[in-house]
């Protein structure tokens, strides 16, 4: 294997967690606003504002098991 | 050529597989090597995946590629998005495993390492990963629709309440008995305790972190906690040697039980960013991590299983739990071969995020299987202590005696050498001041990881790996108990809304705090009882947790029966069916010697009566007659308990085949609730990423 796909793998694994943990959950909710809300007037929430809803909104339900 | 090549690989693994699974279960001899079951289990996993679960996929539930998920159509970027196959089955599995796979297993080693193994391996593949994926493809069909609402939908009032009941009990049940394995695993332990009590300050710390001082910075925030955490387990040891600090965290079992009900408490009502979602962070790095480790030195140091494949309590009187191997070991392993709560997840977060039902597979039954292998991972820790070590620290005082002497004699009688001398070297080498009774599973399974670890890793950190294994454990038991308090809070505001609308408020603070109140109360009281039980409790308790979580597996396997049933599957329903025919057989069965078992560490019953008896003919020492009256009523209340769960199940079940008679014989039934078919636009590999 050579390096640059071992990088690429490793990059692609480093995303992984990022997503899987929520890392990453604002650079993707301002990726979302972009596609989905440009055409619409919809203010775009700050890092920190975002970061409650989501951490609020995350822990609705049955979120964990024995 | 490819195709031959491909059978001839399947066929490899079938025979590697079954040679495997032949060896570990006709073997009897001294000692068996770990390989062995990693072997057989991965063997039959792959096969399970590869052949049941595809054609469970094509042919039983027929999913539809092209078909758009819920994640699809109702897109709103949070709740609802579709997300990469492997990030959903990362979300997936980690919300299913809790502490319940590592428990069970230990506690089943009992009866030795076999009967345990196979019900882990097979339970699994033929009625736990079936059981997953079948709710998680129903709900996904149902706009993410949760179990409670699909029992509603399919089977009418009746189903949908019992499913709700059942749910809260569980909840109660679990939590109760969650909160004894950390407490037997704290009492008189400071080192434990300390480290334990230390996660609290650690996970405020990291909320504050990632809410405030760094917002969104989750990454970072974690990596700081774990630091932490780690730094707290040797910083125990510092503890557990100055005078003062050991006599602070030298505690016994009620006030540390106390202690756990106070932070339920505290838990349920604070807001979540606080404690709760960094606590979560927390274990599941752990969990993941220390996981893994475990497999690594598994395979590195391959450990001879000390415990033989089955031991003479399989009649019977075991000293952890009393009840014969059937049934028994299937209600004493239920997460890790078929968990009910399961469907409640399946039903969650999961099918608002797939993005294709072609990954229903992996996520569904996948993250099953890896579940099943956790649990065979927790049988192998049980199994590679000496088995006289293992039932010294699970046996509690009340069957082989508070003496040490008289306890490793009792023992050694039994057929498994032990003496006081080697338990105390042990204890020492872990750094506590003893390991006798210490019921539940947490301690024996922490010795059998320090030992796996400090023989792969180094041998000089068994007390540091001991500590490690119990803060392990007792993280992810005290998320899952704060996490259940809340849902448990949740719930019963949503019920009692129903009475009076204004108690549904979630942040209407008297609801907040009477609706926790009563909660924490549920499970505080089991917890207590079980604490002040000379026998322990955990044998109580276990089997009412084993019953009420089979009980919901066995409801959500109705409901998919039905379902299948009324989608013209009827040919193909047994592949619930017959999971759900197990459940019942050996809940019922359990519940059954639970009630009328003249045995009095069988039968609720028998042993209130036997107590009474004792009690009025002063046969009991002062300090065990101030706790009868207390034990008597609630022997009691756990035989109504059981009765109820029983008959829940069996109203569902009996629901479920009027419902399938119905529409067998062209009676109008409720219609199928599955939303009408829409083309599928998604197509990229990376899904929005």
């Amino acid at each position: 294997m050579g390096t640059g796909l071992m990088l690429k793998k490793l990059l692609l694994l480093w995303q992984g967690i990022r997503h899987l943990s929520g890392d990453d959950a604002y650079e993707r909710y301002l990726l979302h606003h972009h596609v989905q809300h440009s055409q619409e007037n919809i203010p775009v929430l700050s890092k920190a504002e975002f970061f409650k809803r989501w951490q609020d909104q995350q822990w609705q339900g049955i979120k964990r098991c024995c | 050529m490819n195709a031959i090549k491909t059978s001839l690989i399947w066929l490899l693994i079938s025979l590697v597989g079954a040679s495997a699974i032949g060896g570990i279960a006709l073997h009897r001899g001294e000692s068996i090597n770990a390989l062995w079951f990693i072997t057989a289990a991965l063997c039959v996993y792959a096969i399970a995946y590869r052949f049941y679960a595809r054609w469970l996929s094509t042919r039983v539930f027929v999913l539809d590629e092209t078909r758009a998920t819920p994640a699809e159509r109702l897109d709103n970027g949070s709740d609802f998005t579709p997300t990469h196959r492997w990030i959903v089955f990362g979300h997936h599995f980690a919300a299913i495993a809790g502490p319940g796979p590592l428990i069970g297993p230990t506690l089943a080693a009992q009866f030795g390492y076999l009967p345990g193994t196979l019900w882990i391996i097979f339970g699994a593949v033929l009625g736990g990963c079936v059981q997953d994926m079948a709710i998680l493809f129903l709900s996904t069909r149902r706009n993410g629709k949760s179990l409670g609402q699909m029992s509603r939908d399919e089977l009418g009032l009746l189903g949908g309440s019992a499913a709700l009941i059942a749910t809260f009990a569980i909840m109660i049940i679990l939590i109760s008995v969650l909160g004894l394995v950390v407490v037997n695993a704290m009492k008189h332990s400071p080192w434990g305790t300390f480290t334990v009590a230390a996660t609290i300050p650690i996970a405020l710390l990291v909320g504050v972190y990632m809410r405030y001082l760094r917002p969104g910075h989750v990454l970072e925030a974690s990596a700081l906690g774990v630091g932490l955490l780690l730094c707290a387990v040797a910083a125990g040891g510092f503890v557990d040697s100055h005078p003062t600090l050991h006599k602070w965290f030298d505690q016994d079992g009620l006030t540390l039980a106390w202690c756990i009900m106070g932070y339920g408490f505290a838990a349920a009502i604070m807001p979540v960013w606080m404690l709760l979602a960094p606590r979560d962070y927390l274990s599941t790095y752990m969990k993941i991590g220390t996981i893994s480790l475990l497999a690594i030195a598994i395979v590195l140091l391959q450990p001879d299983i000390k415990m033989p494949a089955l031991t003479p309590f399989i009649e019977g009187n075991g000293p952890i739990f009393g009840g014969k191997l059937f049934p028994f070991v299937f209600i004493t392993i239920a997460c890790g071969a078929i968990s009910g709560f399961h469907a409640l997840i399946s039903s969650g977060t999961t099918p608002k995020l797939i993005s294709n039902e072609r990954y229903i597979p992996l996520i569904g039954y996948g993250s099953m299987l890896l579940e099943s292998f956790v649990a065979i991972m927790a049988m192998i820790a049980a199994t590679v202590l000496e088995p006289g070590v293992f039932f010294a620290i699970n046996s509690s005082a009340g069957v082989v005696g508070s003496d040490a002497l008289a306890a490793t004699a009792k023992i050694t009688a039994w057929g498994y050498p032990v003496t006081a001398l080697q338990m105390q070297s042990l204890a020492q080498q872990m750094g506590e001041a003893t390991l006798f009774a210490r019921t539940g599973g947490a301690p024996s399974l922490a010795v059998g990881m320090a030992s796996i670890f400090g023989s792969a890793f180094g041998q000089g950190m068994l007390a540091m790996w001991y500590h490690f294994a119990i803060m392990f454990e007792a993280i992810f038991i005290l998320t899952t108990l704060d996490a259940g308090t809340r849902v448990g809070r949740f719930m019963l505001q949503d019920m009692l809304g129903n009475l009076w609308p204004k108690m549904a408020e979630t942040s209407w603070l008297p609801s907040v705090i009477l609706s926790s109140a009563v909660v924490v109360a549920g499970w505080g009281y089991f917890l207590y009882i079980g604490v002040i039980d000379p026998n322990g409790g955990v044998n109580i308790l276990w089997p009412l947790f084993g019953i009420a979580n089979q009980m919901l597996a066995a409801i959500a396997l109705a409901i998919a029966t039905g379902i299948l049933v009324k989608s013209k599957q009827l040919k193909f329903s047994w592949v619930t069916a017959v999971p759900l025919l197990w459940l019942v057989i050996i809940t019922t069965t359990t519940a059954w010697q639970k009630l009328v078992s003249p045995d009095v560490r069988i039968g609720f019953l028998a042993a209130a009566e036997q107590l009474s008896l004792q009690l009025n003919q002063h046969l009991l020492s002062p300090e065990k007659a101030s706790v009868a009256p207390q034990l008597i009523i609630n022997l009691n209340v756990d035989a109504v308990i059981t009765f109820i769960f029983t008959s829940l199940m069996w109203l569902i079940v009996l629901d479920m085949l009027h419902t399938c008679y119905r529409y067998l014989t062209d009676q109008p039934t409720s219609p199928l609730s599955e939303t009408p078919h829409e083309v599928s636009l998604l197509n990229a590999e990376w899904v929005r990423d």
